[in-house]
């Protein structure tokens, strides 16, 4: 899994720097924003000199979706104290997600539980931040056409395979994929918002159906 | 931007990212929600990854690919068929990748 994360940190490495912000700025946002997707869908708008507000409505509207991994955190880590609740949302990831998912379906607390997401997240954190660095460092060095960033979707489709435990799952999962290219044009990638919205509605209809039978 | 409007720009993304992770970790009581919600958000996290990746797959500067021959398009297949015969994930991320390449390289698409 390393592997993906490394490939997509170097991706977004390169194209932080091409955005012309220089190294210790791109550094110091890579290490407290810590969120891929958010930061490319930044670059343009500060290298274009949008308005403040505008790149802030932009990470709020591409970070909407790990407030769907907060909810699912919460049965498991909601008894401890705010200060490492705090720092396990810092550490939150698509990546981490999606493996601590595949790997404790119950939602209860336990000592396990949290190790095990520290163990991934910390490992994450790691080496996003090295390959990111690396990126911003090594710059146009690194041509686009060696398919690192493709390593990276690549990875999150492997993601997203894990989580189809129910037939529900790959409709929704389906449906989410339709619903994103569908509303691509949206500003402020708003299509991913949409497109969950139409899975949860899709994957609601379908339990209620299931359970008339 | 001058690097201290970028300065403060990325001190509010943080708090921004931050506040989304931590929006169902930091209250106390559970938020009142229908269950119909609290049920139908477990498929969010899945909605999410496939939204992402999708469009990645086949939309080139915002448009549909209008044509087959789309490395992309095979290496997500070839991908998916790993992992479907081996539950890899590193196997998925190469054999997917691979195969984009040698597409991309090998056939010019």
């Amino acid at each position: 899994m390393a592997i993906g994360i490394a490939a997509w940190g170097l991706v977004a490495g390169v194209a932080m720097t091409k955005s012309g912000m220089g190294v210790p700025l791109a550094i110091f946002m890579s290490v407290l924003v810590y969120a891929g997707s958010a930061q490319i869908a930044a670059l343009p708008l500060i290298a274009g000199n949008a308005p403040m507000w505008v790149v802030w409505a932009t990470t709020l509207c591409v970070s909407l979706r790990f407030m769907a991994f907060s909810f699912h955190y919460r049965p498991y880590f909601a008894h401890l104290p705010r200060r490492q609740r705090i720092a396990l949302s810092f550490l939150m990831g698509d990546t981490n997600f999606a493996l601590f998912a595949r790997r404790f379906d119950e939602p209860r607390p336990g000592v396990r539980h949290e190790e095990y997401f520290l163990g991934s997240a910390l490992l994450t954190f790691g080496v996003w931040q090295v390959s990111i660095i690396t990126g911003i460092v090594a710059g146009s060095g690194i041509p686009e056409s060696w398919g690192l960033g493709f390593a990276g979707t690549m990875a999150l489709l492997a993601l997203t395979c894990t989580q189809l435990r129910s037939p529900v799952n790959g409709v929704a999962a389906v449906v989410a994929g339709c619903a994103a290219i569908a509303a691509y044009a949206l500003p402020l990638k708003l299509n991913i918002i949409v497109a969950i919205a139409a899975a949860v509605a899709v994957g609601v209809l379908a339990d209620r159906s299931g359970a008339r039978q | 931007m001058s690097p201290l409007e970028i300065f403060l720009t990325t001190i509010g993304m943080a708090v921004i990212t931050l506040g989304t992770r931590a929006f169902f970790l930091l209250p106390k009581e559970d938020l009142p929600m229908p269950r119909w919600l609290r049920e139908g958000l477990r498929y969010a996290p899945i909605a999410a990854l496939a939204a992402v990746v999708a469009p990645e797959l086949v939309m080139t500067q915002g448009h549909l690919v209008d044509t087959w021959r789309d490395a992309r398009i095979f290496g997500a297949l070839a991908g998916l068929a790993f992992y479907a015969w081996r539950r890899s994930l590193f196997g998925t991320i190469v054999c997917g990748t691979g195969t984009m390449l040698v597409l991309r390289f090998g056939l010019g698409w």
